[in-house]
């Protein structure tokens, strides 16, 4: 439906720049200063204005007809059969497979009926909704022919429809964070009014697989995220342990001590370092490092489980190398140079400089990087999901099995899911949690640095 | 300089000396560790390159022996109506298990016959199905086939399954029956330990005990004869993986080991890996539907989030008013590009699924979804080519009559565009190796179908590799690793782009 919509407004929208072009080069004929615009503006004019009132159409006559189309097509059944959701969907299942001749065996007569009115609806909401938008394009088209006069500065007016263009383009970015707030917030809502909040904080048990069966002890299901939390952030002090030395190293090094030949060999290591996806360093952690690191223990003895935290933590560290190196190099590099100047002139070495005087100075934005790099680890999610377990223990021991918040919102989303179980609408929960717990990251370590950073010049 | 300085100077300069040299020592130190560092992660780039490369290399070929079979009218086409759809409907299974059984007469009961066969893969019917669809003068001729083998045959003779060493015998060996079990007496030297198997006679043993010279073994497969064999006429065949920690045992290994020695069984390029969808059986799997969904969901997102990540860029560098609007928008740039991506995915699940009621497992969502990720980084991008375009071309423009916008779009825009174009590259590279986001709108299905458009179910190649890596057969670990190399090979090719770009058309101004 919406293609043939889309081929006509195309076609349209053409239509119209070419005949406004064409008449502001009639009514301007000769004379090359009549005309306020250059004759592509009026085409242009003239094709802004079908676009709008094109789509405009569209966004609100599409919705409308679809659920038109499907209060015909449902009509034929009793309202009861279809009250529910998930009978509505496999009625309409059963209609679309009808009418697309896919139907498994033999179709009832209500059944029969309701495609017939399904697919008169929809064909009459086809041929409604083209007809509709032609005729209001080509209005549109004349229209603007009309307002092609010397008084009209289309020009302007086109310019004035772009910069709308651009400042809804624009907009995006804060639609999108609207969305990601209110998908998560609704469906957390709707979770905390089956769960307590408090309980949520606070407690010790993360079990919602058992939710589902009544017969069982601990049959409500428990949904205490301290397991969780305490998963992730021991996954994240491995990982930043790993990362926070050599990210750091690399950079004081990189900054300070390398040549611009050895710079321009190891800053692109650390930018494919960077480049590969987590889903790959996942694979790794858990088919190479995690058997290595349980052989290991096991010649020393050590129990270790086969997807223990010490082997996700490792290669998330390596993960974010990258990240912490190349905001510190930042930062370093951005100490000015009078300070290392003034150090070295007292006669102090240039471990001593960095150590006394660099290193202090880009205090903050080192800060700020961890901060970010820890807000990086804790949403990570492919490592963990494929090296981590989905076991909640509330362990510090980094050889056992722990899990995250990123693989507890996988697993509860991925596969069947009710949307109306607690255990569904826990991972919206989890999912607000990770959210604003990244967002106060990024903020703190936005604050760190305006706050305390030098102002040298 | 005065007396008492020169007087006082032995014992200073002495200690000074050491503690400078303390202090050089500390300084050499600092500086290892910033060289140590760097060793350690590039040695962990090396380690995961080589790691990646060793188990997927092998997903890049696959064994199939070159059998004669012989298509016969009757089995296929009996009208001789050539009708494809008829060929279609015909017996390829048989002729081509008739052939393989003719290799090994020796096999006769019915267990072993059934075992013979389980080397085989279930898909070599199909392609010789195919084959003669394609080429139907095929039918009532002797054709050579190519008829793959089952994953783990194909493991086993690629050596991933166990090492295997083969020593001529040396000296004369019998065997005599000892009870159930079998005796092996040789007239050299002993050489044989507990677990080798003896080949001789068209038969084998496997010994079980060597103690002192007198070897007790058990059939693995009848001999035709107990007589005495010579040199040459014998050998050992020594497994390093001992039978149960294989999935191949010792008589299949053997029927393995004799294809190869008589040259049936070939390692060619396995074009199936690129050309077929996922499938259950290991050695039939491919990545095509994973890449064609990869390609669908990268090109909504590209189609969405230039267009929009341009205009963007544009309004805030060009035409944005200093306002709170304005402030509120960049202060959300920038924290979108800090969201854990699973968010992204929960937003694709609760808006574009739930409330929209799109289609789950759809590149559209999929890119939509990608597109809304990506999007600060395009826009950040973006952004940094147009400030690097000095503001002398502007005022140029302005100064000679254009308008504003004719000055962004006609001049500005255009020598800004290899740096965006440079963004939008690495930009979907990040996409393009982007796996959280999709698992939450259920991309993560069992597809075998390659899809066909952008509502079609479909999964993406990262997905396909983390469905592929929980998968228990050996034979899909390699598969895994071969395709993250692929997508290696996709994201290196997407980032080199971007820096011949950035290196062809960077102007220093």
């Amino acid at each position: 439906m919406s293609g043939t919509y889309f081929a006509i407004m195309a076609a349209l929208v053409l239509a119209g720049f070419f005949l406004g072009a064409q008449r502001a080069r009639g009514v301007r004929g000769d004379q090359a200063g009549m005309l306020h615009s250059l004759p592509a503006y009026h085409g242009l004019y003239i094709a802004a204005a079908v676009l709008t009132v094109m789509m405009v159409i569209f966004v609100v006559g599409a919705p409308l007809a679809s659920h038109y189309v499907v209060s015909q097509g449902l009509g034929a059944f009793d309202p009861s059969e279809v009250a529910e959701q998930l009978h509505r969907d496999a009625a309409l299942r059963d209609i679309q497979n009808l009418i697309a001749g896919i139907y498994q065996g033999e179709p009832s007569d209500k059944l029969k009926a309701a495609a017939a009115a399904y697919s008169a609806a929809s064909s009459l909401v086809y041929w409604g909704l083209n007809i509709f938008g032609v005729l209001a394009g080509a209005a549109v088209i004349f229209w603007g022919l009309g307002r092609i006069t010397p008084e009209l500065r289309a020009r302007n007016q086109f310019e004035r429809f772009v910069k709308y263009v651009l400042l809804a383009s624009s907009g995006v970015a804060i639609l999108t964070t609207i969305g990601i707030v209110l998908s998560v917030v609704f469906e957390a809502m709707h979770f905390f009014s089956k769960v307590s909040p408090i309980d949520f904080l606070f407690g010790l048990q993360w079990s919602p697989q058992t939710a589902m069966r009544a017969d069982q002890v601990g049959s409500s299901g428990a949904f205490g995220i301290v397991p969780l939390i305490a998963g992730t952030l021991l996954i994240t002090v491995i990982a930043m342990l790993v990362a926070g030395p050599l990210g750091l190293f690399s950079a004081i090094y990189m900054a300070e001590y390398a040549t611009p030949r050895i710079r321009s060999v190891v800053k692109p290591i650390l930018e494919i370092l960077a480049g590969i996806p987590t889903v790959v360093l996942g694979f790794f952690a858990a088919l190479t490092v995690a058997p290595l690191i349980r052989g290991w223990g096991q010649s020393f003895g050590l129990d270790v489980a086969s997807e223990s935290a010490l082997a996700a933590g490792l290669v998330m560290g390596m993960m974010i190398i990258p990240f912490v190196s190349s905001l510190s190099d930042d930062v370093i590099n951005a100490v000015p140079q009078s300070l290392r100047d003034g150090s070295y002139a007292m006669g102090a070495t240039k471990s001593e400089t960095i150590k006394k005087v660099v290193l202090p100075a880009a205090l903050p934005g080192i800060v700020s990087a961890f901060m970010l790099a820890i807000s990086r680890a804790v949403g990570e999610t492919m490592i963990v999901v494929m090296a981590a377990g989905l076991a909640a223990n509330l362990t510090f021991n980094p050889l056992a099995a722990v899990t995250t918040v990123t693989v507890q919102i996988k697993t509860l989303l991925v596969g069947d899911q009710e949307f109306d179980s607690a255990k569904t609408l826990s991972a919206f929960a989890l999912g607000l949690v990770l959210f604003f717990f990244t967002l106060a990251l990024n903020y703190i370590a936005l604050k760190i640095v305006q706050k305390y950073r030098e102002q040298y010049d | 300089m005065t007396d008492t300085a020169i007087s006082a100077a032995p014992r200073r300069v002495s200690d000074n000396a050491a503690l400078v040299a303390k202090r050089y020592r500390s300084e050499r130190r600092f500086k290892l560790y910033g060289i140590a560092a760097i060793a350690v992660t590039a040695v962990f780039l090396v380690l995961l390159f080589a790691d990646i490369l060793v188990k997927g290399l092998p997903a890049f070929f696959e064994h199939r022996m070159m059998l004669p079979v012989s298509v016969s009218q009757e089995a296929i086409d009996p009208q001789n109506s050539k009708d494809p759809k008829i060929i279609r409907t015909g017996d390829f299974d048989g002729p081509i298990r008739e052939s393989f059984r003719a290799m090994f007469p020796d096999v006769t009961s019915r267990g072993d016959r059934k075992k013979l066969l389980g080397l085989l893969s279930s898909g070599a019917a199909d392609d010789f199905r195919a084959m003669v669809v394609n080429n139907p003068s095929l039918i009532g001729t002797d054709a050579k086939v190519p008829v793959l083998l089952s994953d783990d045959a194909d493991q086993y003779l690629k050596g991933r399954q166990t090492g295997v060493a083969k020593i001529a015998g040396q000296g004369t060996i019998t065997a005599s029956a000892d009870g159930e079990k079998f005796k092996l007496v040789t007239d050299k030297t002993p050489v044989l330990t507990a677990g080798d198997i003896v080949r001789l006679n068209g038969g084998a043993f496997r010994v079980v005990s060597a103690d002192n010279g007198a070897y007790l073994a058990e059939q693995v497969t009848a001999p035709k004869s107990l007589d005495p064999a010579n040199a040459g006429a014998w050998d050992i065949v020594r497994f390093t993986v001992t039978e149960h920690n294989r999935r191949i045992d010792d008589q299949e290994a053997l029927w393995l080991e004799q294809l190869k020695e008589k040259g049936v069984a070939e390692n060619g390029i396995a074009w199936r890996f690129f050309s077929s969808g996922d499938s259950r059986e290991p050695e039939l799997a491919g990545i095509r539907g994973a890449l064609t969904g990869s390609i669908l969901t990268l090109l909504v997102t590209l189609f969405l989030c230039l267009p929009i990540g341009v205009a963007a860029a544009i309004y805030l560098e060009e035409f944005a008013p200093k306002n709170r609007l304005t402030q509120l928008i960049e202060v959300n740039i920038n924290n979108l590009a800090a969201v854990p991506s699973i968010v992204f995915g929960l937003l694709g699940l609760a808006m574009f699924l739930n409330f929209f009621g799109l289609p789950r497992s759809a590149p559209l969502v999929g890119g939509l979804v990608l597109a809304l990720l990506v999007l600060p980084t395009i826009i950040i991008a973006s952004r940094a080519a147009l400030r690097a375009v000095p503001p002398s071309i502007k005022e140029a423009a302005l100064g000679v009559g254009a308008s504003h916008q004719q000055a962004i779009f006609h001049h500005v825009l255009p020598l800004a565009m290899p740096g965006i174009m440079t963004g939008t590259i690495i930009g979907m590279a990040h996409a393009l190796g982007e796996t959280a986001p999709l698992l939450m709108i259920g991309m993560v299905a069992f597809i075998v179908d390659i899809p066909g458009g952008f509502t079609d179910a479909a999964t993406a190649l990262p997905i396909q590799i983390y469905l592929w890596s929980d998968l228990p057969e050996i034979a899909f670990q390699s598969k895994t690793a071969g395709a993250i190399i692929v997508l290696l090979v996709f994201l290196f090719v997407m980032n080199a782009a971007a820096i011949l770009l950035r290196k062809r058309f960077e102007r220093r101004w």
